[in-house]
């Protein structure tokens, strides 16, 4: 696993994302509600960036003509196909169990915890006194590509 | 601990290994005064000052809010204008991308071929296609354009077609799948004898306001039920043609079902041919069994497919269909776009996969494969 700073937290406040590539895959951070998610950013349906998908709530209904709207914010919509999916888990809301997004460990951890790594200072000139978002990722492999026709 | 920067990039500029055609693509002009060049001061006055007349309860619009702003995906704006409407953006997201050797435009937004006043329907249809040559298929030799036509008026739709006949850049007419009237009535004629006379296809796009209700019990309450409703539309158009003698009558129209699903196609045939064996003395002006006008006369584009949950489904319907009969298209820069590096559910053979990709789809539009390489490679 390798550990990637995505950027100083004060960067990414509540409602902002941030598409980043990580060891060859792209990554959305996203923070909601001041809460930090990362997710593969490729929609497992049919490969959309999600990037350019609208943050929404949830729509949910006991019986026709009854519904409500709840968790504002925490609904991740495919810009194409409008699949729903959970940031907190990535789990799409239709078929949750065999359409998610893939997601990553995020923390948020100190300038002055980071630049105790042996590389930071050569890659990245941080400032100490901020908090940095930080993203966990297995180490490169040959990024997978589709073809037409299979 | 091993840390690394994390600056973003730009996504790889091609996506897809082999050249395709997309039979589905939507242009459309920002407002109506993009067409203004092509239009009389007449029909400029005339809509400033009337609007347009469609033939459904609301002016302006469809009944059905679609799902997404302007029905387009979220990320095919372009700069200060709507999805569709600029064809450097079209070309960097779509085109270039996924090596897209032939597009065929379909214009339905808007599409005036049901405008009720005829001469209205006709000359923005005229003006539609005039900006479909000057601004999209004389910029990009990639792209080649539909016939908008005054669909509801057979005589001026005939007129039409005659008018544009011959020229390359145009390789199919187009209409919209909800008719006035079922499609094999005798007052659409007139332009499928054009259509055979000019050796051009007819696509049927999914969509239009023929002022009836979008299903056949009545107004739903959902788009969803319109999307779905698609489906019915298409099979009662086919139905239509087939029955009423049209494929008879003109032995060399093709039709292409676009824009509106497929795997109710087999049971279709099937339903129709049952009937027509207990039934035939009715329509004694067919001589084959209806399945057999379908196989002929119909192809049909893929998006949106249908996605069951045993992918092998979708194979069964194709085998049923004849992979000569299949095209792709993605409906770009609709919401429900096809990904044709990730649309097919299952592996298909080489040779399937080039006819369903490009070579169908060249032929049925009598496109050299040679001018569509050379247009690719100049782009």
């Amino acid at each position: 696993m390798t550990r990637h700073i995505v950027c100083a937290a004060r960067d990414l406040p509540p409602g902002a994302r941030k598409l980043v590539h990580l060891e060859g895959r792209p990554i959305l951070v996203l923070n909601v509600k001041g809460e930090f998610h990362a997710l593969l950013n490729i929609c497992p349906h049919q490969g959309a960036s999600l990037a350019g998908g609208i943050l929404t709530g949830l729509v949910e209904s006991g019986e026709p003509g009854d519904y409500r709207y709840s968790r504002e914010g925490e609904i991740l919509r495919c810009p194409w196909h409008g699949w729903e999916f959970d940031v907190k888990t990535g789990k799409s809301w239709c078929k949750p169990s065999r359409i998610r997004l893939k997601d990553y460990p995020v923390a948020v951890e100190s300038g002055g915890a980071l630049v105790e790594g042996p590389y930071v200072a050569e890659t990245f000139p941080v400032s100490i006194d901020d908090d940095y978002v930080v993203v966990e990722v297995a180490t490169a492999r040959v990024a997978e590509r589709g073809a037409a026709g299979g | 601990m091993n840390m690394n920067v994390a600056p973003g990039r730009v996504e790889a500029e091609t996506r897809n290994v082999r050249l395709i055609a997309d039979c589905d693509i939507h242009p459309t002009p920002n407002t109506t005064r993009d067409l203004y060049p092509w239009l009389d001061q007449r029909w400029r006055t005339h809509i400033e000052t009337f609007g347009a007349l469609r033939r459904q309860g609301v002016q302006q619009g469809p009944a059905y809010p679609k799902s997404q702003p302007d029905a387009a995906r979220r990320d095919a704006w372009p700069e200060g204008g709507r999805p569709g409407s600029r064809l450097d953006f079209m070309q960097k997201q779509h085109l270039d991308a996924n090596r897209v050797a032939l597009g065929v435009l379909t214009t339905i937004s808007p599409h005036p071929g049901a405008y009720q006043n005829p001469e209205m329907s006709a000359a923005f249809c005229r003006a539609v296609n005039e900006w479909q040559k000057a601004e999209w298929t004389a910029k990009d030799t990639r792209l080649k354009g539909s016939i908008l036509v005054p669909y509801e008026h057979g005589d001026l739709a005939a007129a039409e077609i005659a008018h544009w006949a011959g020229d390359e850049d145009f390789v199919q007419i187009l209409l919209l799948s909800r008719t006035v009237e079922p499609m094999g009535q005798r007052r659409y004629w007139p332009l499928y004898q054009a259509a055979q006379e000019a050796k051009l296809p007819i696509g049927v796009h999914a969509f239009g306001n023929g002022a009836h209700p979008i299903t056949s019990s009545g107004w739903p309450s959902f788009y969803i039920e319109e999307m779905t409703g698609h489906a019915q539309t298409c099979q009662s158009q086919i139905t239509s043609l087939v029955l009423e003698g049209v494929f008879e009558r003109f032995p060399g129209l093709r039709i292409v079902v676009i824009e509106g699903g497929f795997a109710w196609l087999p049971p279709l045939a099937w339903r129709l041919d049952t009937h027509w064996t207990k039934l035939r003395a009715e329509t004694p002006h067919l001589k084959r069994k209806p399945s057999e006008y379908i196989r002929d006369h119909v192809w049909i584009t893929t998006q949106p497919m249908e996605e069951p949950q045993s992918r092998q489904h979708i194979l069964d319907i194709f085998e049923w269909i004849g992979w000569d009969r299949l095209l792709f298209a993605s409906d770009y820069p609709h919401w429900d776009f096809d990904d044709p590096a990730r649309c097919l559910p299952i592996a298909i053979s080489e040779d399937q996969a080039q006819r369903f990709f490009l070579d169908n789809a060249l032929k049925l539009y009598g496109v050299d494969p040679a001018k569509a390489a050379a247009a690719t490679l100049a782009a």
